[in-house]
């Protein structure tokens, strides 16, 4: 038992039950958009893996936060997983988005549009995180400088979305401002649920990340405390916190 | 009941293909995801289950038992702080 494990039941249960009312609501409640009919429901899949994966990059950039300050490579590992799962969330809302452009303005990619080009720039800006841990063989050395580069990276996705939003040449839609957007009800709760259960995804994933790995750690502690160091294979260089 | 007999019918026209594609995406990433975690719980259960035979295999020698009594209680592990990572990694 991990401190990590402590609640993964339910919360995994939760995720399935959000997830399969959010494609009920997708696919048999949310009305057709009357814009862009059937294609407008890659929607609900696109924007909260987008949402959450940035969300993620801040929770990383957070938690680099928390070890540059306490140096607890617990901080660095929540960090380091926080990232690694953002940047898979980021795959698919890449993507999904792709797709939806394909559909939607005839190309698989629009380059004048900033909202697009924005975030590929934070996803190359990440996938470089794990490169980056890979070239420092010194495990300290390695968690410091990943957690600057997490706090700095997280630093730039709120600046990146202001001047995306700033910018008045985007072919993007904008339907989710302060306002209150311009989706209407029945759409903006099949969002919410949507967006909540893609979060609930990446908090249980991320669960079972630091679970597995905490437990891998355990077992050899526990190899080395009963057969000594020698019966414990040296692990390989490796961009994971260790 | 409503909802169902109210739900708007799936239009699966060409739009069809690109949403499917965009939520087929979603699912098999999640899939693949999970593939690689079970591969991972497999690969810690079988060195949990070597380190158990090690363990057995060494008998009742009286400075294992003490060693095992005190992993198990958790003293050992408290006491003798385990290596830094440099040494986990064969670096040190």
């Amino acid at each position: 038992m991990t401190p990590y494990s402590r609640g993964l039941r339910g919360l995994t249960t939760a995720t399935a039950a959000t997830l399969a009312a959010g494609l009920a609501l997708v696919f048999f409640y949310a009305p057709l958009d009357a814009d862009q009919g059937f294609i407008q429901k890659i929607f609900y899949v696109h924007v909260p893996l987008a949402i959450v994966s940035l969300c993620g990059f801040v929770l990383g950039g957070l938690f680099a936060a928390g070890h540059l300050r306490t140096r607890d490579p617990k901080w660095d590992m929540r960090s380091y997983v926080a990232i690694h799962m953002s940047l898979i969330f980021a795959v698919g809302g890449l993507i999904t988005g792709s797709i939806w452009a394909r559909a939607s303005w005839g190309h698989w990619w629009e380059w004048s549009d900033p909202t697009l080009v924005s975030y590929l720039i934070v996803f190359l800006l990440f996938a470089t995180y794990q490169p980056l841990r890979f070239s420092i063989e010194d495990p300290e050395r390695q968690a410091r400088y990943a957690s600057v580069f997490a706090v700095v990276g997280a630093a730039f996705v709120p600046m990146n979305f202001i001047a995306v939003r700033l910018s008045q040449g985007f072919v993007h839609p904008r339907v989710l401002t302060l306002s209150g957007g311009r989706l209407p009800g029945a759409m903006q709760l099949t969002f919410a649920v949507s967006l909540i259960a893609i979060a609930l995804l990446f908090t249980t994933l991320w669960k079972y990340e630091l679970t597995a790995k905490s437990t891998r750690m355990q077992v050899r502690r526990l190899r080395r405390v009963a057969l000594g160091d020698d019966a414990v294979r040296p692990l390989g260089r490796s961009a994971a916190p260790s | 009941m409503t909802v169902w007999a109210t739900a708007p019918a799936l239009p699966l026209h060409s739009a069809g293909k690109y949403v499917a594609a965009a939520y087929i995406v979603f699912v098999v990433l999640i899939l693949v995801y999970v593939a690689i975690m079970a591969i991972r719980l497999r690969r810690t259960e079988q060195d949990l289950a070597e380190l158990q035979a090690e363990v057995a295999a060494r008998g009742p020698d009286p400075g294992a038992e003490e060693n095992h009594d005190e992993v198990a209680s958790g003293r050992l592990a408290r006491a003798r702080p385990v290596a830094t990572p440099d040494a986990e990694r064969g670096r040190a």
